[in-house]
């Protein structure tokens, strides 16, 4: 099952990416505060699901020897972008982020139950329903920034 | 020394010879062998007045209060005008005592279902001195050359206009802000709600009732569907058990504690569960009638509610029955309070686990449960998820909507409600779903405009946000009516630069030069309480028509009138052409606002001005099937949860991500209520070595808002004259800090530098009134620049309501110095 090692690793990776990312997000536009704090309580969402399957990841070892698809990687927002239109596209691409995240966890959801991994199943299971949550905040708060980045920011 | 001020209060004791004026009550309420007397106090010390004990499931006896003008008598008065207190959120019922065309004084309403007679300190000193004051605003001002001079209100509105058309052509409505307050009239909010959302079009309206009762309306709405106090007042007379959360009732509703000290003070009076970081006098009552003081730490109510939660679970004092039939999620709430037992939630709070247990068990062996909820938890950490736990305590208990079982979430101001149900604030009118299209196509029908000038595509935009929009000049105009953000808002250095830089035109409309006035491009001079005539409505849903006693000072407007000359010089109009607002006086407004309220929760189609003239004071919902009013909402347990009737889909209430329409409808609450749990987080600013305590801000029973009427009472101001801190007595010592002394204290953003009080506070919190801004009544205060308590809070607010949090800052106090008094000790 080298192929779901991949996918258990591919978790883990994207998953610190969305952390890291989302603290980037928080840390330059701290000067709206829910943008701030949101950004942060989210991070630890992603933290804690990398935690649980940290043992998972143990357990499938890193299988270095098979190529994870390139396209599967994403780079993580390194710098964020200045403004309301700047804030507008970094939460973008903090949803682009996550989506990746979201299926990765339904796809190693499948494998864990075709292996009857009940452990796995159940971190995957828990992690997307949390990962729903990072979603729905960065769309909402798209929502909202949306009319106003786009009519009126300077 | 404060001059004693006589009080006439007139109660069910001794003397008949002083209730002639009030016989009509004494036939109605009390039995012959009962009689009356005058009792003169000064209800700056004595607060809560007299005792009437009453038993359970009695009525509330009549006592009341009247306070004149000095050397005035009843028989000096030459009418009395009725009107309801609107200094604060309790909505006494009162006549106004008008002299020689001055409002003189004030009695509350024997008749009246909210006081029974009664009115506080602040109703009684503080509701017409500031009419009077020598400093009302009389004319329109406008800046010129960094100045702010006296104008005529053709060239003060002509300024207005100019802005806001060149902003309209330059940029669109989303240009233009409204940020108004709980204290206009429904009339105001309505016609105001119309001119910005289907007028200009703009998603930026608020009011300060983000800052005190947001809260209050979110949670109703996440719980149960829809705003709308479940409960009653009158709830007191039927509950054998009150669980005050966060709410200093003593000082902040003091008609509504006396009504609850006069149970305390009956045959078999009520428990009390206190939970609340200082000693109050709720947490001595609690103690005294055999109930429970839990002082959490400063930002873990949520851990605490959930802990209480945990037990009901535990020992199966749900009523599972009722939670089957009446709710959804009740699993999903099990396990998340799981994680909360006793133990735990002795290590987060710092309370005791036997408290803990002691408390939930009080609430699980309740046979009528009432709840009240304020400032402590909606100003505070995981605002809306601790008032939802609330909510869910009375729904696992199934206690909700009959005698003694209701939920009261308080409101601040006396007009909140309002704000809330116009939709002056975010929302829509009559508590519409701006996500609902079915919601959105009514009002446009209702006003005749294309449904794409009704801002409902986004959530509303919230006061915080709305500062912020302001602050980069993305908002060009923003326009406040009476309310004083430099004072009341969060980081005050921060709103003050907003509201006095160049990158936005502001405009503000009140009473006096407030410090929020002080920075506005144009004052307008408005007509107060008594000046005018309006409805308002109180966190009972209670509905008050409040008459015009006197004429305004000069050239000041009501607020009603200065909307509608903003209307009329913008030529804004509907779809066919013709104008927009089709009333002029406030009689028509509230007919415009009835039509708008149909068939919605806060139904107001069977009242009108001639109803309310002849029974002042009935609760909403009042409509043709229901013409007396409603005292309990959800009596028949089903709630407004139906997907197409509830005013939101709901929340993630850690996140503040929004319940998307199918989501709710795959959910199909179809009028079951929403038991939703979340899991405590710490609050965002933890002490740190730099700044080890948490400052926390709050009221005193002497003032109400940021003192622009209670500070003109020479009573009140000589009650509470200046602003303190309140520290331990632990941390005092620790710091060498004695009763009076000068003290520093200091957050990340800003520092006050005030007098101490010692005491009544749990270690590690200070606690300091946030009344007190610039202004002084007697330019006496030695601190007036440096006792500012919103310089120190953050700018964060709740993820679901967005009410700020002023109760969660880190902070540092230092000595200063050894002060020659006390620190005002009212």
């Amino acid at each position: 099952m080298p192929h779901l090692a991949t996918y258990v690793g591919l978790a883990d990776r994207s998953e610190q990416t969305l952390a890291d990312s989302l603290r980037a997000v928080a840390e330059g536009h701290a000067r709206q505060a829910d943008v701030f704090h949101t950004c942060h309580t989210l991070a630890k969402l992603s933290d804690e699901h990398r935690r649980r399957l940290a043992p998972v990841v143990e357990r499938y070892g890193e299988e270095r020897d098979v190529d994870e698809p390139a396209r599967l990687h994403a780079d993580g927002l390194a710098e964020v972008r200045e403004g309301e239109i700047g804030l507008l596209r970094d939460l973008q691409d903090l949803h682009v982020l996550a989506t990746l995240v979201q299926t990765t966890w339904t796809v190693i959801a499948q494998g864990a139950q075709g292996l009857r991994d009940r452990e796995l199943l159940e971190i995957a299971t828990s992690s997307n329903v949390e990962t729903s949550r990072q979603l729905t905040w960065l769309n909402t708060r798209m929502k909202m920034a949306a009319p106003q980045a786009l009519i009126i920011a300077p | 020394m404060l001059t004693r001020s006589s009080v006439l209060t007139s109660c069910l004791t001794s003397d008949p010879r002083a209730f002639v004026a009030l016989a009509h009550v004494s036939r109605q309420d009390v039995g012959s062998r009962e009689v009356s007397r005058t009792v003169t106090t000064d209800r700056t010390v004595d607060v809560h007045g007299p005792r009437t004990p009453h038993s359970r499931g009695g009525s509330w006896p009549v006592r009341v209060d009247q306070h004149l003008d000095d050397g005035l008598t009843a028989d000096d008065v030459d009418r009395w005008v009725p009107s309801a207190c609107v200094l604060c959120s309790n909505g006494c019922g009162c006549d106004i005592a008008v002299k020689d065309g001055r409002m003189v004084g004030i009695r509350g309403r024997a008749d009246d279902r909210v006081n029974r007679g009664r009115l506080g300190p602040k109703g009684l000193y503080g509701s017409t001195p500031w009419s009077t004051a020598g400093d009302r605003l009389t004319r329109p001002l406008v800046r010129e050359d960094g100045r702010l001079v006296e104008t005529d209100w053709d060239t003060a509105m002509g300024r207005i206009v100019e802005h806001s058309k060149a902003l309209l052509e330059d940029k669109g409505p989303l240009s233009h802000g409204f940020y108004t307050s709980g204290q206009l009239f429904l009339e105001e909010y309505y016609t105001l709600a119309v001119i910005g959302k289907a007028g200009l079009g703009t998603p930026h309206m608020d009011g300060n009732t983000r800052l005190c009762t947001a809260t209050a309306a979110a949670s109703l709405k996440e719980s149960f569907g829809a705003d709308g106090q479940p409960g009653s007042y009158a709830d007191i007379e039927h509950c054998d058990t009150v669980l005050l959360v966060g709410h200093n009732m003593p000082e902040t509703q003091t008609v509504l504690w006396a009504r609850l000290l006069d149970r305390i003070a009956g045959p078999d009076p009520p428990r009390l569960v206190c939970i609340d970081p200082r000693r109050t006098q709720v947490a001595e009552q609690a103690e005294q009638t055999g109930g429970v003081h839990l002082a959490p730490t400063v930002g873990t109510n949520l851990a605490l509610l959930n802990g209480l939660a945990h037990e009901l679970f535990e020992h199966g004092w749900t009523d599972e029955a009722w939670v089957e039939r009446h709710t959804l999620g009740v699993d999903d709430l099990r396990g998340t309070v799981a994680a909360y037992p006793p133990e735990e939630v002795a290590r987060i709070c710092g309370v005791a686990a036997d408290d803990v247990r002691r408390a939930a068990r009080i609430l699980g062996e309740s046979e009528a449960l009432l709840s009240t909820v304020l400032q402590g938890v909606y100003q505070s950490h995981q605002a809306t998820a601790a008032a939802v736990a609330v909510n869910n305590l009375h729904l696992l208990r199934g206690m909700i909507g009959r005698p003694g079982c209701g939920v009261l979430q308080m409101n601040g101001q006396p007009t909140a409600q309002n704000n809330r149900e116009c939709g002056a604030d975010g929302d829509l009118p009559g508590f519409r779903n701006w996500d609902n299209p079915s919601h959105v196509r009514e009002l446009a029908e209702l006003w005749n405009v294309d449904e794409m000038t009704i801002p409902h595509w986004a959530p509303p935009t919230h006061a915080m946000q709305i500062f912020s929009y302001a602050e980069t000049g993305s908002i060009g105009l923003l326009w406040i009516s009476a309310t004083n953000p430099a004072v009341s808002m969060p980081e005050s250095a921060r709103i003050r630069r907003i509201l006095g830089g160049d990158q936005c035109f502001v405009v503000v409309q009140d009473l006096f030069l407030t410090e929020t006035a002080e920075l506005a491009d144009v004052v307008l001079p408005a007509a107060g309480w008594g000046e005018k005539t309006g409805c308002f409505t109180n966190a009972d849903r209670t509905v008050h028509l409040s008459e015009q006693a006197v004429d305004p000072p000069g050239q000041a407007r009501s607020d009603l009138d200065i909307f509608l000359a903003y209307a009329d010089a913008m030529g804004l109009t509907d779809q066919d052409g013709g104008p927009l607002i089709g009333w002029r006086t406030p009689e028509e407004a509230f007919a415009a606002w009835q039509a708008a309220s149909r068939g919605r929760p806060c139904d107001y189609s069977g009242l009108s001005y001639a109803r309310l003239r002849e029974t002042n004071g009935l609760q909403w919902p009042v409509t043709e099937e229901h013409p007396d009013g409603t005292e309990r909402l959800y009596t028949d347990g089903v709630f407004s949860t139906h997907s197409d009737y509830c005013e939101n889909y709901g929340h993630d209430l850690l996140t503040g991500g929004t319940v998307t329409a199918q989501e709710h409808r795959a959910m199909a609450p179809a009028g079951r209520a929403l038991l939703k749990g979340t899991a405590h987080t710490p609050p965002h600013e933890a002490p740190s070595e730099d700044y080890p305590l948490l400052f926390t801000t709050g009221r005193t029973v002497h003032h109400f808002h940021t003192r622009t009427k209670t500070g003109r009472s020479r009573q009140l101001d000589g009650a509470a004259p200046d602003a303190w801190v309140q520290l331990s007595t632990t941390d005092a010592h620790a710091l060498g800090v004695r009763e009076g002394d000068w003290v520093r204290v200091e957050s990340p953003r800003g520092a006050i530098e005030v007098r101490a009080r010692v005491g009544a506070v749990m270690p590690g919190a200070v606690f300091a009134p946030f009344h007190y801004g610039r202004w002084d009544p007697t330019g006496a205060a030695e601190d007036a620049d440096s006792r500012q308590a919103n310089e120190l809070t953050m700018t964060i607010w709740d993820p679901v309501s967005k009410q700020p949090y002023f109760k969660t800052a880190a902070c540092r106090v230092t000595r200063l110095r050894a002060g020659d008094q006390t620190a005002g000790r009212p």
